[in-house]
């Protein structure tokens, strides 16, 4: 079982670092895992590290693909606020 | 005296008799920096860094360089998708450089900028949340350019475990962010912080963050090196618990406290932006910065410039020191730095004479009748302490405040476009209405504005807006220029701005 990192990272390099396994490079575009050195930090910590430290909501996926790091999860923004936002800067 | 190293060709000759009483320097506070209060070893350090000391940032300059990607923790004024908006204004994304890359980055700019004096680690994250980068390059600096001074600013929470590093690389400046000192607060400010392993939220991660900042700057105070405190002004949220901060911030040794505005626009998607959260007005941010000033110094004139600036008060030459321009560049830096030092005592021999000259002068009476009301006034300047910028050249304005008593420093005010695109290119059209008005905004409370030159279409905007414009003081020192331009608006029976209404407003 292995996490995954998908386009919306920053490549703030926050969580290569930390990764127990050495699983996380930077790669052309973002920030990549490698599934096969992958553990989900178990064994090593009770919380998977790069999606504990990843500032950006998304950007990091479980086994299932499923976001860990769910939208306002960690901004604090209500989805539908920043939705709302979004329209209204796009129709200025 | 060489005065080419200031970067003017005219700087008027100190000679130059002041043309009514009062100071004449090219400081911006009234007293010395406001720094009278502080031990002989502190003010020496401060004394030649332009973030530090107001009137030093009219000589010398300082660069920041942009190696420090991560971060560990979210502060709701930031977006993660730009640069850290505490230290850099927001929304702005700099090149990332690589310590190899930032050093030689550091070298170029001080062979070409010799008054560049200090070098700065201050994002795009938290440089202490990249302790390989930013040590990497600190440590590159120190051994190649041992007269360039470093400094770093972050959140504090890993400060504690870096403080014997700082202490070894002889860091003298640490700059902390520090907007409270009770987590229910803090919970309102920062969502999260990465301790221990874990992503910790709400106010038991503000509690960490609170305590680390703390120990910090205990520990960097034992060891006797300078620690400046920043803070973020958030209306409704901490701007009256700020007050507290700069009391404790202050009793445990810091030298300085910077009370920034919070600047939040639904376009940076910050947490602030997006959930309408609003920025002090000038007037409630000046109030702030005066009720925590008490005997400390505050710093007035904090460009919160961004993670990669580079150059002289408010100017950025980032653009000539871009990576493949580097690359290109053969430096010397043996021979640069005997330049360098040569250049120093040039502007360090321009300083004392100016110092001497201000003690000179009697300690001016009233500089108007004692019933004037104060009045605001803009300048602009290029450095040197003298009006030597033309209005249309300008992207920032530096607003002062004359009173019967004598003249204060304010604060800058940015713009982001000067009014004239290039030194002939005025603009056109549409375009020029909204430079302009922009402009006019940051000088609202203003009654006057002195420039080398004013062009015919700002200069009619201007006095619509109830800003009397002025090209009189020309090359003048900014002091006595504005003490003079408050003479001549007293004279030409000028109704006060009233500043408390604006406030209001
Ligand atoms: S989950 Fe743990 S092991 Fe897997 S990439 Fe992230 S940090 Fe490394
Ligand atoms: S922490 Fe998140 S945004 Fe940063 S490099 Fe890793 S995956 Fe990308």
């Amino acid at each position: 079982m292995a996490l995954s990192i998908v386009e919306s990272c920053v490549n703030c390099y926050a969580c290569e670092p930390l990764c127990p396994s050495e699983a996380i490079t930077k790669g052309e575009e973002i920030f990549l895992i490698d599934a096969k050195k992958c553990t989900e930090c178990e064994g090593d910590f009770a919380d998977p590290q790069c999606a504990s430290i990843c500032p950006i909501e998304g950007a990091i996926l479980d086994a299932f693909g499923e976001a860990i790091n769910a939208p306002g999860s960690l901004t604090g923004i209500p989805p539908l606020k920043l939705a709302e936002a979004m329209a209204e800067i796009q129709a200025r | 005296m060489e005065l080419k190293v200031l970067g003017q060709d005219n700087t008027p000759p100190l000679t130059d008799s002041a043309p009514s009483g009062g100071c004449s320097s090219g400081t911006c506070g009234s007293s010395e920096d406001g720094m009278s209060h502080l031990p002989d070893s502190v003010r020496e350090k401060v004394h030649n860094h332009p973030c530090y000391s107001e009137e030093a940032h009219h000589f010398y300059a300082r660069m920041h360089v942009a190696v420090a990607p991560a971060c560990n923790i979210q502060c709701h004024y930031c977006n993660r998708k730009y640069d850290c908006a505490n230290e850099s204004r927001p929304g702005v994304v700099s090149e990332l450089l690589s310590p190899d890359q930032a050093a030689k980055k550091v070298l170029a700019v001080a062979s070409e900028i010799p008054q560049m004096t200090v070098l700065g680690v201050a994002g795009p994250g938290d440089p202490l949340a990249n302790p390989e980068r930013t040590f990497a390059t600190f440590h590159e600096i120190a051994d190649k350019a041992p007269d360039i001074k470093l400094c770093l600013s972050t959140n504090g929470l890993a400060l504690p475990d870096h403080v014997d590093e700082i202490e070894a690389l002889n860091v003298d400046h640490v700059t902390i962010t520090i907007n409270c000192v009770d987590p229910e607060i803090g919970a309102q400010i920062y969502p999260w912080v990465f301790w221990n392993n874990r992503r910790i939220k709400g106010s038991k991660g503000a509690k960490i963050l609170i305590e680390r900042q703390q120990k910090g700057l205990e520990m960097l105070i034992e060891r006797g090196i300078l620690v400046k405190v920043n803070s973020v002004m958030i209306p409704g949220v901490n701007d009256e618990h700020l007050k507290e901060v700069s009391k404790i911030v202050k009793g445990k040794g810091a030298f300085l406290h910077n009370v920034m505005p919070l600047i939040a626009e639904k376009e940076h998607g910050t947490f602030y932006g997006v959930m309408g959260q609003r920025g002090p007005s000038k007037q409630e941010l000046s109030d702030l910065q005066d009720a925590c000033a008490g005997d400390m110094n505050m710093m007035r004139h904090c460009r919160q410039c961004r993670a990669d600036a580079v150059g002289l008060l408010g100017e950025d030459r980032g653009q000539e020191f871009t990576l493949d321009k580097i690359e290109a560049m053969d430096i010397d830096y043996e021979a640069a730095m005997e330049k360098r030092a040569n250049i120093h005592a040039g502007i360090e021999a321009h300083r004392d004479a100016l110092r001497v000259e201000q003690a000179e002068k009697e300690t001016p009476a009233l500089i108007a009748p004692a019933s004037a009301p104060p009045a605001r006034i803009a300048i602009t300047t290029k450095g040197g302490g003298v009006i030597n910028e033309h209005f249309g050249h300008a992207t920032e304005f530096l607003v002062y405040e004359a009173s019967p008593e004598g003249v204060r420093f304010i604060g800058p005010r940015k713009v982001d476009n000067a009014y004239c695109v290039g030194p002939d290119v005025c603009p056109t059209g549409d375009d020029k209405g909204t430079v302009l008005d922009v402009i006019l905004d940051a000088l609202e409370d203003c009654s006057a504005v002195l420039s080398a030159k004013v062009g015919i279409e700002p200069w009619s905007r201007l006095e619509e807006a109830g800003i009397t414009p002025s090209g009189e003081y020309a090359m003048d020192l900014i002091e006595e220029a504005v003490q003079g331009m408050y003479g001549d608006l007293i004279e030409a029976g000028w109704a006060a701005k009233d500043l408390e209404a604006q406030a209001a407003g």
